[in-house]
């Protein structure tokens, strides 16, 4: 299962509680009935939708309830970090965008301690 | 609002609590629908913590999976400006509703049904639905957190090293119920 860094829970939790809130950092308009039909159609329908890094709204709603912002690899499903709502859009580094998969993390970053610590 | 524990008969209807009194065991695992409670959903922004703090009589937790309990009144952090507090011999929403500062006391105490799930079994009970760890290291004695059991949403808080008290929504009683049943003669004993 997909584990998620909670922001405000502080730590991660499973992908079970959480739901994805679409895309982030789309601003509203402060004067939404002034901008143009195009304006608006590409602020309420357009996504970016690209292969690779997206900025995304997601809410951890079975646990805190709080909408959080987070950045994912749409190839390999990974999280490369999260944040709180209202943070800036964080710099993802080229070298952090690889095709290491969250899944294929060390035992050692998975919370397991040694094979001989496992659970029984 | 009438006393979640008083058992009130008018006009010929009778308050009766969902499940009363069922309980189940297996060698490793007991499994009791704890007795009506009074509970409040309290919302409340970081300035006026300290006052429902001196109000209700215990230190609102304001750290996540963090819980304050004083006598028979516990107060489960939900949420950045969120707690569920449980009460079993006051009256939570009159003790708020003396505090000045701004918040929102919602009685919500007829909408959960509680379980106690002890013994040596209890962690592996829950995990069979629940996929939080509930590890003492990573869940200790007085840690709680919403999170999910099977497929409906329940508040959980470890009372003990060996036991646990689980909140659901009164209309998944039924659900949570057979749910640990099931899970508890699974994990065998
Ligand atoms: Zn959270």
């Amino acid at each position: 299962m997909l584990l998620i860094h909670c922001p405000y829970c502080e730590e991660e939790r499973p992908e079970l509680e959480f739901r994805h809130a679409g895309e982030a950092h789309v601003a509203r308009s402060p004067d939404i009935a002034a901008i143009s039909d195009e304006d608006f159609e590409k602020f309420f329908f357009i996504r970016s939708n690209p292969k690779g890094i997206v900025f995304e709204r997601w809410r951890h709603v079975h646990g805190c309830g709080r909408f959080f912002n987070a950045a994912r690899n749409t190839v390999t499903d990974r999280f490369l970090t999260t944040y709180r709502a209202g943070e800036t859009k964080p710099e993802i580094s080229v070298a952090e965008t690889g095709p290491a998969a969250w899944a294929n993390r060390e035992p050692a970053e998975l919370n397991e301690k040694t094979a001989a610590g496992a659970k029984e | 609002m009438a006393k979640a524990a008083a058992k009130v008969s008018s006009g010929g209807a009778a308050r009766k609590s969902a499940l009363a009194g069922r309980e189940f065991h297996t060698g490793a695992v007991r499994l009791a629908v704890l007795p009506p409670a009074e509970r409040i959903s309290l919302r409340a922004p970081a300035g006026s913590v300290a006052a429902l703090s001196k109000a209700l009589g215990l230190d609102l937790p304001t750290k996540p999976k963090a819980s304050a309990s004083n006598g028979g009144r516990t107060a489960l952090w939900l949420g950045p400006d969120e707690w569920l507090v449980i009460d079993q011999t006051g009256d939570p929403l009159a003790n708020c509703s003396e505090v000045k500062d701004l918040h929102s006391a919602v009685g919500v105490s007829h909408r959960n049904v509680a379980f106690s799930v002890s013994g040596a079994g209890a962690e592996a009970t829950l995990n069979a639905g629940c996929p939080q760890d509930l590890s003492l290291e990573a869940f200790p004695v007085g840690a709680c957190s919403r999170t999910i059991l099977g497929k409906v949403e329940i508040v959980l808080l470890r009372t003990g090293e060996d036991a646990f008290r689980v909140e659901c929504w009164r209309s998944f009683s039924d659900y949570v119920h057979d749910f640990l049943v099931e899970a508890a003669a699974d994990t065998g004993g």
